[in-house]
């Protein structure tokens, strides 16, 4: 584990090609982190995530990704993502390659990459077109008891990233709120980039059973206040509800959304 | 379609609109003892209704991780820090899926989509094609494995014969198949979908044949209305009760939430 800058840690680690996971469920999602990739003009990226959220949207627009792998891909509770429609409808600014699986597929993929396996086995797909047209999804009979389970390939991702709240000083890393699948995609990944609200001396009072990731399951820790914006940051701020319903409108528009990626990541560095 | 305010009893003239009698109906179908797998919007508005009203101790679990939640407002997104700040406990996404959902834990599964067949087979994904499609929905989310393994589905959605279509452009969440008794060959022991609750009317499935048919007209609206947005021959059921309006206390609670709702998200973006 080492402390670097964003622009640092995002040179050493997401290379043209790789397989990248950006996790946070609605919560802590590493927007500078993406954001910094986008500036970097990283391309051909396979952009792994359950929901793609306003970060992968932001991705897909400016060009980055070639294939996107998820499970859910709306504005929570307003509506599309445009970008990511674009992209799959009409091949603007390139043509995406989608693998498409539901949360609980993908919870498991990540869960099998941690774990160190090759492969997922659940209840899963039962009776859904979902199966048809994702050949990586196949059906295995139980040997105990002769039942069919859904079994996909485990994810292990080039490099993951997130955001989380604090890290200590050596480097280890606290996640409290919703916690999502960020444990298993680090864990899942070659290697793992995290961003945090803040570096402290000591964690402070918490739970014994707190989510921690030790320093040594870690690439590089980078400290970016503020990285998770617009989603939220459990007790550092809260969702920026309405700058998603003004996404909608931003993102509707290739020109006007290509003025305010311009505008508030391109022409922006890394700690602003 | 429109149908107008009309008179709530009781209500010292007190208007309700059809979205609200359709929120109210999908509320009085839950109980107290319920564990339900909650969705972002109208499912939302409906279990929290039935949690301000006649079910106190209803059990809400989303699939951000959050079991047992209880907000003051509705959540835009799934995983807004609302619900886990009154959550009882919050899980990892793989854990919600695997012990919780998987581990048939959940007794009621809310679900609503973009297509409806009449076997209340659900589509989410996309309309047209799937590799050229018309439109690119969000997709299955949790939903393909939440239609699968809860105890019982209700279903939440505006009717209209765009939406009530006699075959869907792909079925993303298992109803009770496209033969209506799919449920059983593929080893499925829960009860698939029981209720389907629209602005209109309330349809239930066939005891024989599972076809989702019209047990309860809501009031003022007319059969040739309900055939008219129904993209199948919709069905009556021999005996069709006129729906209950909303109390004068069931709306003023709805219209609470959402007030509440809309100054939390700083932006009109409540939905019942």
């Amino acid at each position: 584990m080492e402390f670097l800058t964003l622009p640092e840690a995002i040179s050493r680690s997401v290379h043209d090609g790789d397989t990248v996971a950006l996790e946070g469920f609605t919560h802590l999602i590493p927007f500078a982190a993406g954001h910094e990739i986008i500036r970097q003009g990283r391309r051909n990226l396979t952009l792994v995530r359950m929901t793609p959220d306003l970060i992968y949207d932001q991705m897909i627009g400016m060009g980055v990704a070639r294939r996107l792998v998820f499970s859910w891909g709306g504005n929570p509770g307003v509506g599309s993502l445009h970008r990511m429609r674009d992209a799959i409808e009409r091949g603007w600014p390139g043509p995406l390659e989608i693998v498409e699986h539901s949360h609980a597929a993908m919870a498991h993929a990540y869960e099998a990459g941690a774990s160190g396996m090759p492969c997922a086995v659940f209840r899963g797909y039962r009776g859904s077109d979902l199966a048809s047209v994702n050949g990586q999804v196949r059906f295995i009979s139980c040997p105990f008891s002769g039942e069919d389970l859904a079994c996909i390939p485990a994810h292990r991702p080039d490099v993951t990233i997130i955001h989380a709240q604090k890290a200590d000083r050596e480097g280890n890393v606290l996640i409290e709120g919703i916690v999502g699948v960020q444990k298993e995609a680090v864990l899942a990944a070659r290697r793992a980039v995290v961003t945090v609200e803040e570096v402290v001396d000591d964690f402070g009072p918490r739970s014994t059973n707190a989510v921690i990731l030790p320093s040594w399951t870690i690439a590089a820790v980078v400290c970016a206040p503020g990285g998770a914006r617009p989603s939220y940051a459990h007790g550092y701020y809260p969702r920026d509800n309405a700058f998603y319903i003004a996404w909608d409108e931003i993102a509707r528009d290739r020109e006007r959304f290509g003025a305010w990626m311009q505008a508030n990541v391109m022409r922006r560095g890394a700690a602003e | 379609m429109d149908a107008g305010k009309r008179d709530a009893p009781g209500g010292g003239g007190m208007n309700y609109t059809p979205q609200e009698m359709m929120t109210v109906a999908a509320a009085r179908a839950l109980g107290s003892d319920d564990v339900c797998f909650v969705g972002i919007g109208l499912p939302s508005a409906a279990c929290n209704l039935a949690r301000l009203t006649h079910a106190p101790r209803i059990n809400l679990i989303y699939e951000s991780g959050t079991l047992q939640t209880r907000p003051d407002v509705l959540p835009l997104s799934i995983g807004d820090g609302e619900l886990c700040e009154k959550a009882l406990t919050t899980v990892s996404v793989p854990e919600i899926f695997r012990y919780w959902l998987q581990g048939g834990r959940i007794s009621v599964g809310f679900l609503g989509g973009a297509q409806v067949d009449r076997f209340a087979n659900l589509n989410s994904t996309v309309i047209g094609g799937y590799s050229r499609p018309k439109v690119r929905l969000p997709g299955s989310g949790g939903a393909a494995e939440i239609a699968a393994f809860c105890g019982q589905i209700f279903i939440v959605m505006k009717q209209g014969a765009r939406s009530f279509v006699k075959e869907l452009d792909f079925l993303t969440s298992l109803g009770h198949g496209r033969t209506g008794c799919e449920r059983r060959q593929l080893g499925l022991r829960t009860k698939g979908p029981t209720l389907l609750v629209t602005d209109l009317c309330v349809m239930r499935p066939d005891p024989v044949t599972n076809e989702m048919i019209v047990s309860s007209i809501h009031p003022g609206v007319a059969r040739r209305q309900i055939a008219d947005h129904t993209g199948w021959d919709v069905r009556f059921a021999g005996v069709v009760e006129e729906t209950p309006p909303p109390s004068a206390e069931e709306v003023e609670i709805l219209r609470d939430l959402h007030a509440r709702t809309a100054r939390a998200h700083g932006a009109t973006a409540g939905e019942s």
